[in-house]
């Protein structure tokens, strides 16, 4: 036994009707919810390892390499502040890139999901 | 004169500007206190159920909570401290704005649209989903508490700053007199409005504070006809450093372990925004986890234009006032931004400058309001939801009583932080924010991501990591400079009792609040529940089952 108190009970939102656990465990090894998670996993996980070792190379870089991060670029704009910038550009991108591949590629398969387990509850 | 007073010179220079103005000012601040009371009031009136009263019914459009998320976001951390760190460190300061930034991608990437989907009022929700209710509630509860408290003692210091710059305020009545009132303020926003209000009272802070940031950051480019390069010059040769002031390294170049702090700052900011409870429970005011999603896109745009502004507030700040006035009247910086409006206004003689002054102090006011709001809602729902619902009466609360219960515990906590806000005054807020970031990456993030993804996690995993990252954090704290041993920014001054080098713990307590949860499920007894895991995993991709 896993739990040693149900569920949290006791609002007046009627939550929506939920499946079993059984449906659940099966909906889990079902080969449509696979693809869900690979194509969830399979995007997020690299980006997220990316973003955050170009985030780090960032954090490293002005710590310990201040002979180049302090080259002047333009004027008083130095490596330092570029690369700064560059971080809240790449924020940018990595959020419109996520979002649309979500947009396209997870809600469909997610949606489907859900609306065929809503048809068998 | 040691830097550890406040400059008496610098006090009246800013609070004879006000003297004349303080009418203005009183007003400004007035205006908007009763203007969030109105939300307030007429949010309450519609606060019917417990989904009302945590989650603001979830009827907010994307638009709204990303607006909503930002003003939680964007604290006295963002505003005084950043802005501050820049005006003393430079180019050091900037990577708060970078950091507190590029975290949102995990949240967008791994953690909002999950949570939306598999959880309901708190935090807790999901990392008790596949455990042991119990245990696993208690030890949610006690972390987001905690969190909540590191982070509101930074937006009290914040209160506590500016009304003693504003109104010459230097007693430590007067002081505690504000606190109080901020106090007071957030326990009636959350008791009576709840959610729905506190979201209303963020999405006016949001637009008030991004306003004035873009006025001061146009009347200082102005003043530079927009030229960035000479700006930065400017701000390199006044603040007396020369070029360094635009080079890493001023605040943590110095020797082998202010680097280390420098990584372990960067580490826990990046880490940290995932695992923030008050955060967190934002994405329960929308409808869909792809609302959740729009939110989270919105919040980056809208709090990555204002870091972008933070650069020329902080620089700008550097760049137009004497560096010796910026540590004279706040040790820490966090008085820079509201000295730079008097500055670029026409100075403290003149009317423009004590009408931007009244302006810029006003929006942090404001700012520090609405982050209150959100941080006292997050520690109440989740006493009342884990641990007064789930832990104490097991479930079979009513709703009635478990409202109650989070009103009362607001109450409480509302207390805490009036009595905690009078020692935190002369610590820079933003580095106090980044301690709760630390603590909420070490103890909050570790099981909301091996929750989620990991099959084989355990509650003796999720405990282990909760309170092992918690401890760990909170302990290095106590015994790091920013309690004790420093003699110009430590809270206690005076006593030295530090034996951690570093300001910032996440160095050690973020890793191992990851192991501990590894070890803590390979090396316990008990199965993973599989079909709870099941019903985790199928729930947060698809959104079957959602509340």
């Amino acid at each position: 036994m896993a739990t040693d108190v149900p569920p949290p009970r006791g609002g007046a939102e009627t939550g929506p009707a939920q499946p079993t656990t059984e449906q659940f465990l099966a909906e889990q090894e079902s080969e449509e919810f696979g693809e869900l998670r690979h194509a969830h996993r399979s995007f997020a996980f690299p980006l997220t390892i990316g973003f955050i070792a170009w985030y780090l190379l960032y954090v490293l870089l002005s710590n310990y390499a201040g002979g180049f991060m302090d080259t002047k670029v333009v004027g008083n704009i130095n490596v330092a502040l570029v690369f700064g910038l560059a971080q809240f550009l790449t924020t940018f991108l990595i959020a419109w890139f996520y979002s649309r591949y979500a947009t396209t590629k997870l809600d469909p398969k997610g949606e489907a999901i859900k609306s065929r387990m809503e048809a068998d509850v | 004169m040691s830097p550890a007073v406040t400059h008496p010179a610098v006090q009246f220079l800013a609070a004879s500007a006000t003297e004349k103005h303080r009418p203005l000012i009183i007003t400004l601040f007035a205006v908007f206190v009763v203007a969030t009371l109105v939300i307030t009031v007429w949010a309450g009136r519609q606060t019917k159920s417990a989904s009302d009263f945590y989650a603001g019914g979830r009827q907010f459009t994307a638009f709204q909570n990303g607006l909503a998320v930002s003003g939680d976001y964007m604290s006295a951390a963002s505003f005084l401290g950043i802005a501050g760190s820049i005006a003393i460190f430079g180019y050091d300061g900037f990577l708060y704005s970078i950091g507190f930034l590029v975290a949102w991608l995990v949240a967008l990437l791994l953690v909002a649209e999950p949570l939306r989907n598999s959880g309901r009022y708190t935090m807790g929700d999901v990392l008790a989903y596949r455990m042991k209710q119990r245990p696993v509630r208690t030890a949610a509860g006690a972390s987001t508490i905690v969190v909540s408290i590191f982070y509101l003692l930074a937006q009290m210091a914040g209160a506590g700053v500016l009304v003693s710059l504003l109104l010459g305020i230097t007693t430590d009545a007067g002081k505690v007199l504000i606190v109080a009132l901020v106090g007071v303020l957030m326990i009636l926003y959350v008791t009576i409005g709840g959610m729905k209000g506190t979201t209303w009272v963020q999405m006016v802070k949001a637009v008030l504070l991004i306003a004035g940031t873009i006025l001061i950051t146009f009347l200082i480019l102005l003043k530079f006809n927009f030229n960035i390069s000479d700006l930065l010059g400017t701000a390199a040769k006044n603040s007396g450093k020369g070029s360094d002031f635009l080079n890493p390294g001023l605040k943590y170049g110095k020797t082998g372990t202010t680097k280390l702090d420098f990584i372990s700052l960067g580490i826990a900011l990046v880490l940290g925004t995932a695992g923030l409870p008050h955060i967190l429970i934002r994405f329960y005011t929308v409808p869909t986890a792809k609302a959740a999603r729009k939110s989270v896109n919105w919040a980056i745009g809208i709090i990555g234009a204002f870091y972008l502004m933070t650069i020329v507030l902080g620089f700008g700040a550097a760049a137009i006032l004497k560096p010796g006035d910026i540590i004279a009247s706040n040790p820490a910086g966090n008085t820079a931004a509201p000295l730079a409006a008097l500055e670029i206004g026409g100075g403290a003689d003149s009317t423009g400058g004590a009408i931007l002054l009244a302006v810029i102090s006003a929006v942090a006011f404001a700012t520090i309001l609405a982050v209150v709001a959100g941080l006292t809602l997050a520690s109440s729902s989740s006493f009342a939801h884990d641990i007064y619902a789930n832990v104490i009466r097991k479930g079979k609360a009513t709703e009635k009583e478990e409202m109650r219960a989070a009103r009362w515990s607001t109450v409480a906590i509302g207390a805490v932080a009036i009595v905690l806000g009078a020692f935190a005054r002369d610590l820079n807020v933003a580095g106090l924010v980044a301690l709760a970031f630390a603590v909420a990456a070490s103890a909050n993030l570790p099981t909301i991501l091996y929750s989620l993804f990991w099959k084989r996690f355990t509650t003796q995993g999720a405990l282990w990591s909760i309170y092992g990252g918690l401890v760990s954090s909170v302990v290095l704290v106590l015994f790091s400079p920013v309690v004790s041993g420093n003699p110009k920014t430590s809270m206690f001054k005076g006593v030295d009792f530090h034996w951690f080098p570093l300001e910032n713990p996440g160095l050690i307590s973020i890793p191992l609040g990851f192991l501990l949860g590894i070890l803590g499920s390979l090396l316990s007894k008990e199965e993973p529940d599989k079909g709870k895991y099941a019903e985790l995993e199928v729930k947060s991709l698809t959104g079957i089952g959602a509340h």
